[in-house]
C-alpha cells in the first residue's frame, strides 16, 4: 500500500488594499534617490547646454577660463581641462598616502588591537569621519601648510631631477602636494571603514588553518587576508577617489587655482573643478554661469561613474 | 583516624599558574625595545637635521623597526618579518593620529581665545569681522545652523528610512537598484547638490537666497546617511516578531508601523542624527543657496540666512587678525556641536551598524 505523495502546498494571501496602498507609496518614495540623481543631471546639463553647444569637445580640452570682457573685443572662453587634470593629480596623490595608511590601520585594527580598543578606535575613526570639511581646511591652511611646505622643500631639494617634484619658481605653498595631503586625511576614515568591513569577513577556518600550519600572526595575514580582501581595498580606495573629486571648501582653502595645466606637484599652481565651481560662483556673469553648470556636470558624471564602480566593487567584495 | 589526619604535615599550598598573564620577560624586552629606540631617537634628532616633535617621531619610527630587526635576527626570518609588521601596523594607526589629535587641540586653543561672555549671545549686526573680539558674537550663525539642519532633516528622514522600508520590509523588485542608487548618491559632490538647488531653486521658483533652498541642498546629502544607517538598523529586527504579527491577521502595513519601526525607535534616532552630523558641517552648498546672513534671523524665506559653515568660511576669507580668531572660534562651536551630536547617536544607538 503506497500512501500518496502530499504535494508542497504554496500559500499565498491577497494583500488587501491597505498594503497595496502602503507598497505603492514606499515604493514610489524609494525611488526619490534615483529621481533626484536624474533630476541633478538634467537640470545641469539644462542649464549649461548653451557652453557645450558653444564649445563643443574644447570645453574638455581646454584650459582658458576667461569670462571676457562683455563685447566682441574680448570673448568670453570656457575649459575645465586645466582643472580636470589637478582635481585627478589631487585626488591621486591622495590616494598614494591614504590606501597604504588605511590598510595598515584597518589590518591593525581588526587582527592586532583587543576587542575593546578596537571599538575606542573606531569610534574615533568615525568621529574624525565627521569633521567639517571647512575646518579641515583651516587646519590645513594654518598648521598643515607651514610643516608640508618644509616637506616639499626637501623633495624638491633631493628629487628634483624627477620631473614630477620640479618646481618653475621657488614657492610651495598652496601646492596640489599640500592639497593631497590634507584630502588623504579626510579621506582616510571612509576608505579605512570600508577596508575594514572586508578584512573582518576573512575566512576565519582558514585563518586557523594557516595557524595550524605554524604561520606567525603577519603570516596568516599575508596569506589569507590580504588575498581575501584585495578587492574590498580597490572598493575602499575608489569611494575615497569619489569624496576627493569632489571636496571642494578644504581645498580651496590650501590649493592656488591656476588655469593651467600643472604636473608638477609642489609648485603653487593646481585645480579641482570643485573648487572653481566655489571660487568664481558669487562673481560669475550669466554666460559664466552655465560654465559652472557645465562644469558641475562633468564634476557629477565623473564622481557618479567612480562610486557606480566602487559601489559595484564593495557589493561584491561584502558578499 | 585522628592520628592519621595529625600526621600529615602541612602541604605547601600550589602556587597557581596564570598562563593568560604577561610573562615577565616580554613587558621587560618591550621596554629595553622601546627604551633603546627612543635613546636612539633623541640622538638623532640632536645629531641630525630632524627636528621638532614630528622629527623625533619619525626617527623614533625608524629606531623601533631598526632595533626590532636587530633584536630577532637570531630567531630567522620568520619571526623578524612577523616582528615587523607588528611595529609598522602600529605605527601607520599611531601617525594617523597625529593629525587628529593636532586638529582637535588647535581647534580648542586657538578657538577659546574668540571666547567672551558674548560668543554665544551676539550676532554680528553692527559689528565688522575686524572689531576686537569682545564684541559680536555667533548666535545668528548657531542658530542658522540649527533651522538649517532641522528643516532638512524633516525631509530627508522620512525619505531615507522610507527607502529603508523598502529594501527591508518590502523587498520590491527594485530593492537592489534602490540600494544601488543611494549609495551612489551619496558620493554626489556637496557642491554638485548647491549648484543643483541654485538651478532649480533659487533661479527657478524662489528667486532669492534663503534656508530653504540650504535645506534642500542638505537634504540631498543627508539622505544617503540616513537610508544607509536606518537599513542596517531595520536588518536587525527578529523575522520572529514579523510573523507573530502576520499569524494574528495584521497587514503589512501595521506591522511595519506598529510592531517593526517602534522596535527600532532608537536606531532610527541614531541614523537621523548620524544624518544630521554628517551635514552640519557643509561648506560649499550653504554658499550656493543660504549663503550667509550677519543678522540674527528666524526668517526661511525673505533673506538668507547664516549658518557656522558660512561664518568661518567669510571669516577666514577677511583674513585679518582677529577675523581668523573668530574662524577659529566658530569651528570650536561647530566641531563641538557635531562631537555632541556623535556622541548622542551613540549613546542612544549604542554602537552604529558602521562599527562592527
Amino acid at each position: 500500500m503506497s500512501t500518496p505523495i502530499v504535494e508542497h502546498r504554496i500559500i499565498t494571501a491577497k494583500r488587501s488594499t491597505v498594503d497595496k496602498v502602503f507598497r505603492g507609496f514606499v515604493a514610489s518614495g524609494a525611488l526619490f534617490s534615483l529621481v533626484v540623481l536624474g533630476l541633478i543631471a538634467f537640470f545641469l546639463l539644462f542649464r549649461g547646454f548653451q557652453i557645450f553647444k558653444d564649445f563643443g569637445f574644447s570645453f574638455l580640452t581646454s584650459s582658458k577660463w576667461d569670462a571676457g570682457s562683455g563685447d566682441a573685443s574680448q570673448p568670453a572662453q570656457f575649459g575645465v581641462a586645466a582643472m580636470l587634470v589637478g582635481s585627478l593629480v589631487v585626488a591621486t596623490i591622495a590616494l598614494v598616502i591614504a590606501v597604504p595608511f588605511a590598510m595598515g590601520v584597518s589590518l591593525f585594527l581588526e587582527y592586532y588591537v583587543p576587542q575593546r580598543l578596537r571599538r575606542l578606535l573606531t569610534s574615533l575613526l568615525d568621529l574624525v569621519a565627521a569633521i567639517p570639511s571647512v575646518i579641515w581646511g583651516i587646519w590645513g591652511y594654518s598648521i598643515l601648510m607651514p610643516y608640508a611646505k618644509g616637506w616639499a622643500k626637501s623633495l624638491n631639494a633631493w628629487f628634483h631631477w624627477i620631473p614630477l617634484f620640479k618646481v618653475p619658481a621657488p614657492i610651495f605653498e598652496r601646492s596640489p602636494f599640500i592639497a593631497g595631503i590634507l584630502l588623504a586625511m579626510m579621506i582616510l576614515p571612509i576608505t579605512t571603514s570600508v577596508t575594514r568591513e572586508v578584512y573582518s569577513q576573512a575566512p576565519k577556518d582558514q585563518i586557523d588553518a594557516a595557524y595550524g600550519l605554524g604561520a606567525s600572526r603577519w603570516g596568516a595575514v599575508k596569506t589569507v587576508v590580504l588575498p581575501f580582501g584585495k578587492s574590498g581595498l580597490v572598493g575602499g580606495a575608489m569611494l575615497g577617489l569619489g569624496r576627493a573629486l569632489g571636496e571642494t571648501i578644504a581645498v580651496y582653502l590650501v590649493l592656488n587655482l591656476v588655469f593651467k595645466v600643472n604636473f608638477h606637484i609642489l609648485a603653487s599652481a593646481g585645480g579641482n573643478v570643485a573648487s572653481l565651481i566655489a571660487s568664481r560662483f558669487g562673481e560669475a556673469t550669466p554666460y559664466e554661469l552655465k560654465a559652472l553648470m557645465a562644469a558641475g556636470l562633468v564634476l557629477f558624471l565623473l564622481t557618479l561613474i567612480v562610486n557606480f564602480a566602487a559601489t559595484s566593487v564593495v557589493n561584491r567584495a561584502a558578499k | 583516624m585522628t592520628t592519621a589526619l595529625a600526621n600529615t604535615t602541612p602541604v605547601e599550598p600550589v602556587k597557581p599558574r596564570k598562563p593568560w598573564k604577561t610573562p615577565t620577560r616580554t613587558f621587560l624586552n618591550f621596554i629595553a625595545l622601546f627604551g633603546t629606540a627612543a635613546g636612539l631617537a633623541t640622538a638623532i634628532t640632536v645629531a641630525t637635521p630632524l627636528a621638532g616633535g614630528l622629527g623625533w617621531y619619525v626617527s623614533f619610527v625608524l629606531s623601533l623597526i631598526l632595533v626590532t630587526m636587530i633584536g630577532s635576527f637570531f630567531y630567522g626570518v620568520k619571526k623578524m618579518q612577523d616582528k615587523l609588521a607588528t611595529i609598522v601596523l602600529a605605527a601607520t594607526a599611531a601617525t594617523v593620529m597625529i593629525p587628529w589629535v593636532s586638529l582637535i587641540s588647535t581647534v580648542i586653543r586657538r578657538g577659546s581665545k574668540a571666547f567672551y561672555s558674548g560668543f554665544l549671545t551676539h550676532d554680528m549686526l553692527v559689528n565688522s569681522s575686524d572689531d576686537p573680539l569682545n564684541v559680536g558674537g555667533v548666535s545668528h550663525a548657531i542658530v542658522g545652523t540649527l533651522i538649517l539642519v532641522v528643516l532638512a532633516s524633516v525631509i530627508a528622514v522620512p525619505l531615507g528610512v522610507i527607502a529603508a522600508v523598502y529594501i527591508v520590509e518590502i523587498k520590491g523588485r527594485a530593492a537592489k537598484a534602490v540600494r544601488f542608487f543611494t549609495q551612489a548618491m551619496s558620493g554626489v559632490p556637496s557642491i554638485v547638490a548647491g549648484l543643483f538647488v541654485y538651478s532649480t531653486v533659487v533661479v527657478g521658483l524662489t528667486h532669492k537666497y534663503n534656508a530653504i533652498a540650504g535645506a534642500l541642498a542638505l537634504a540631498i546629502l543627508m539622505l544617503p546617511t540616513v537610508a544607509r544607517t536606518s537599513e542596517e538598523v531595520l536588518k536587525v529586527v527578529p523575522r520572529e516578531l514579523r510573523d507573530a504579527s502576520y499569524a494574528l491577521g495584521a497587514s503589512q502595513f501595521r506591522t511595519t508601523f506598529k510592531v517593526v519601526l517602534p522596535t527600532v525607535r532608537s536606531g532610527l534616532v541614531t541614523a537621523a542624527v548620524l544624518g544630521v552630523a554628517r551635514v552640519a558641517g557643509e561648506t560649499a552648498p550653504l554658499l550656493l543657496t543660504s549663503q550667509y546672513f550677519v543678522k540674527f534671523s528666524t526668517d526661511l524665506y525673505h533673506n538668507p540666512i547664516a549658518s557656522l559653515p558660512t561664518y568661518i568660511f567669510g571669516n577666514l576669507g577677511v583674513g585679518t587678525d582677529n577675523s581668523v580668531t573668530r574662524a577659529w572660534g566658530g569651528s570650536l562651536v561647530l566641531i563641538s556641536i557635531v562631537v555632541l551630536l556623535s556622541v548622542i547617536a551613540r549613546v542612544i544607538g549604542g554602537r552604529t551598524p558602521r562599527s562592527r
